[in-house]
């Protein structure tokens, strides 16, 4: 029996510590879907047999972790135990790393990565500036755990705070300490979670549920699966902390159906866990019992709604119902029902077991500890970062994000998902938390943060929000069902240059009704991407209407690709590359677009070689001269 | 049918799970298997197909030999996804959501995958290409009949 109670945990601890020997080198392999796509298994497969094979075993370990977060380097390994931070791996580097460094503990510069401001490489993990603003508590744990190995965890202090609120605690001290803590919800709402436990606990009931929400279905956002895939135990041991605060039995962590792997690990992490005693019956030998369940979502992003999620759970279309009777009155089968976040849940075993009073030193005023972003879109350094609350977004952005790609002008920021907003410039020195992104008219939501640049046009964003929205939403109540849908229309002949300058007024009316008179949160919160873009870029949306402009370039209707007659070279590229022979011209002599064939897809404008750049888009009255000279042409011949 | 039913209780909270299995096993929900949950269940075929039409997850026609999906995350749209989406339907002559009349390929969006920093990505069933450009999108759908030209070689 591997069932273990506080004294055993423990022991079990001290012996797994014991015989990791703190000094032996270990080769860890990010293993987060980003560095999966870049055929990190692959990698990991080769290390591993490698390591077989030349009998360095007992020297050195290897391990495929949990997502490190610098998703744009992958894939990444990291030597362990000085930290030495390889990026960008290859296969063909694989020998080089395990001769070299894990055995000759010598660095091979070529894979450090290079500040590409000061242009020195950086050795060690840490020292990366990615990293270096960063406050990984929550997070930076998954670089060293194997989530197939419970024992990572454990070694790691995992389970201690389930050790320590079962039998030290009292649920209302717990429930205390997490108030106390000023821990808010990290799903989008930004609810107090001891608040919520507590009216769940007061509850009169005799069964009671708990429910982890691991839908994330912002796009842009994926901290939570890389939790979920990366330290399951985390959420799992939040989760039995609540359950015992609550009251409740059983707990089901609704995970997105779009990830496999997050499924997978936390349904082996779950198993490993009632192994070790701690889910099932007495918990650690206490007279608590409880068990958690895994749902695999369907594929509806109205279901991370809370009503809708139990809609769900329960087997049917996930409709939200009107709140309330809010969750913790009646939830899952009509019982109380608590529903946290995944990354709430993963705060809770810090919270019990470090304390309050520490946790609540980290952020601002009224939103305590840290938050993870996806940092994703124009950005140089794309990946999860975990800031304390109230940093800046320009440090967010610039010193943590490396800044705009290419050298490109920065224009604005989406956080929040489809719920949230646009948030421009004059804004990067606003300090991030709950109360600041509420105010400037976003949200902090899961925590997506989309970075976008000159060449990304913002009618075109909200349109892409809006439609989103539209087509994810459960068409129950009217207001969102067609006041979505006549909002995308609108949006939509905006792009395609046949807005009229009443259109700003219809836009803004929808959106107050649908944002008042929606039954559920996906509704109420749809027309944010409009207002905000409204209020921070109206200069774009008038340039549309009335010029027929996309300054951005962006809007496929309101450009035309023109090849520069000076510059082209006649080399021949845009033209055999070009999908609807479109472009007429010889060897060495100025190439031709045909504006009538040309289905504007821009893969002239990807193939034609840096050094010449010959096409150029022109929109509003360049566009028109060119269709003028294009048609005289036509007539001509 | 009966094989995959049998590993469920009949209660109609196991609905979502039984259809995941049905459409794992046979790669779409037939009138058939929605009749036999139906019966199962003790709920009516109008139930079941209610909620089956309402997920994503689940189809009434059977999927292509090949599924090609492109992501339409925003980290993946502000990078010009849609115009890697229009190649894609472009060169396969079909709407996204749709299959090939032969049967072999079915174009498919997904709302994000969170792979971000490869954006745009394209799928190929299970394979995973970052930083898409339109030019890419014919060696991607070659390279998939190539692909399975070499398995039945091998």
């Amino acid at each position: 029996m591997k069932k273990v109670d506080p004294e055993k945990l423990e022991k079990l601890r001290a012996q797994i510590t014991a015989s990791r020997e703190k000094e032996k080198t270990c080769i860890t392999i990010c293993g987060g879907t980003g560095c999966h796509a870049y055929g990190c298994e692959e990698i990991a497969e080769i290390f591993k047999n490698e390591i077989k094979k030349q009998k360095l075993g007992d020297k050195i370990d290897i391990r495929v972790t949990g997502c490190h977060g610098f998703c744009e380097r992958g894939p990444i390994v990291v030597i362990q135990p000085e930290g030495i931070f390889y990026q960008r791996v290859r296969k063909e580097d694989i020998q080089e790393i395990i001769s070299k460094t894990a055995v000759g503990k010598e660095v091979i510069p070529r894979l450090l990565y290079k500040d590409p401001q000061k242009g020195v490489r950086i050795e060690k993990e840490r020292e990366v500036p990615f990293y270096k603003k960063q406050k990984r508590i929550i997070f930076g744990r998954n670089g060293f755990i194997d989530p197939t190995d419970i024992k990572d965890y454990i070694a790691l202090d995992g389970y201690k705070a389930v050790s320590k609120a079962l039998f030290e605690m009292r649920p209302e001290e717990i429930i205390s300490e997490v108030k106390k803590s000023g821990l808010r919800g990290r799903g989008g709402g930004g609810f107090p979670t001891g608040k919520k436990w507590e009216i769940c606990r007061e509850k009169d009931s005799s069964v009671k549920y708990i429910v982890c929400n691991a839908d994330e279905g912002d796009p842009g956002a994926y901290m939570d699966r890389s939790l979920l895939e990366g330290n399951p135990h985390s959420i799992i041991e939040g989760m039995i902390i609540g359950a015992y605060a609550i009251g409740a039995g059983k707990g089901y962590i609704y995970v997105r159906l779009e990830y496999p792997l997050a499924v997978k690990n936390v349904t082996l992490a779950i198993e490993k866990a009632r192994e070790y005693g701690f889910l099932g019956e007495s918990i650690l030998g206490s007279d608590f019992d409880f068990d958690i369940s895994v749902f695999k979502g369907a594929g509806a992003f109205v279901s991370g709604e809370e009503t809708s999620l139990m809609a769900s759970i329960e087997g049917r279309r996930a409709f939200p119902r009107q709140r309330p009777p809010y969750p913790a009155d009646k939830g899952l089968w009509g019982k109380p029902t608590n529903i946290n976040n995944v990354e709430t849940w993963a705060n809770v075993p810090l919270i019990v077991e470090k304390g309050a009073q520490w946790y609540s030193r980290i952020g601002t005023e009224t939103s305590k500890g840290t938050k993870i972003f996806s940092l994703v879109g124009k950005i140089n350094n794309t990946g999860l970062v975990e800031v304390p609350m109230g940093m800046t977004l320009r440090e967010i952005i610039y010193d943590i994000g490396g800044g705009i790609k290419d050298g490109k002008k920065f224009k604005a920021v989406q956080t929040g998902g489809p719920s949230g907003g646009c948030l421009p410039a004059d804004m990067l020195d606003q300090p991030i938390d709950f109360d600041t992104l509420t105010r400037a008219g976003s949200i902090m939501g899961s925590g997506g943060m989309i970075v976008m640049d000159e060449d990304n046009c913002m009618v075109d964003v909200a349109r892409y929000f809006l439609k989103f929205t539209q087509e994810e939403s459960c068409g129950k109540c009217v207001p969102c069902r067609i006041g979505t849908k006549e909002m995308v229309e609108i949006l939509t002949r905006i792009t395609e240059g046949k807005g009229e300058i009443g259109d700003i007024k219809k836009l803004k009316d929808l959106a107050e009704t649908v944002k008042n008179a929606s039954l559920c949160g996906l509704g109420q919160t749809a027309p944010n991407p409009v207002l905000t873009t409204l209020r921070y870029f109206m200069d774009e949306y008038i340039e549309h209407i009335e010029e027929k402009k996309c300054s951005a370039l962006s809007c496929k209707e309101l450009i035309v690709y023109y090849i520069e007659p000076e510059k082209c070279v006649g080399c021949l590229l845009c033209k055999k590359n070009c999908p609807v022979n479109a472009i007429s011209g010889e060897r060495k002599q100025v190439h031709v677009i045909d504006q009538d064939i040309c289905i504007k897809c821009g893969a002239c404008l990807d193939v034609c070689p840096p050094k010449v750049s010959a096409i150029s888009k022109y929109t509003g009255k360049d566009k028109e001269k060119i269709l003028e000279q294009h048609n005289r042409k036509k007539t001509k011949k | 049918m009966v094989n995959i039913l049998k590993k469920f209780k009949p209660e109609k909270k196991e609905l979502i799970h039984i259809l995941h299995s049905v459409q794992e096993a046979q790669g779409y929900i037939s009138p058939e298997a929605i009749s036999e949950i139906s019966k199962y269940l003790n709920i009516s075929e109008g139930e079941v197909y209610g909620v089956l039409t309402f997920y994503n997850a689940f189809t009434l026609e059977p999927k292509g030999k090949h599924t090609i999906t492109v992501c339409m995350g925003t980290a993946c749209h502000v990078r010009g996804a849609a115009s890697v989406l229009d190649e894609f339907s472009r060169r396969l002559n079909i709407l996204p959501g749709r299959t090939t009349e032969d049967k072999y390929f079915t174009l498919e969006t997904v709302n994000c995958v969170g792979a971000c920093a490869l954006g745009p990505i394209a799928i190929t069933d299970g394979h995973y290409h970052g930083h898409v450009s339109t030019r890419d999108v014919k060696k991607i759908i070659d390279d998939v009949s190539k692909e399975e030209g070499k398995k039945k070689k091998e």
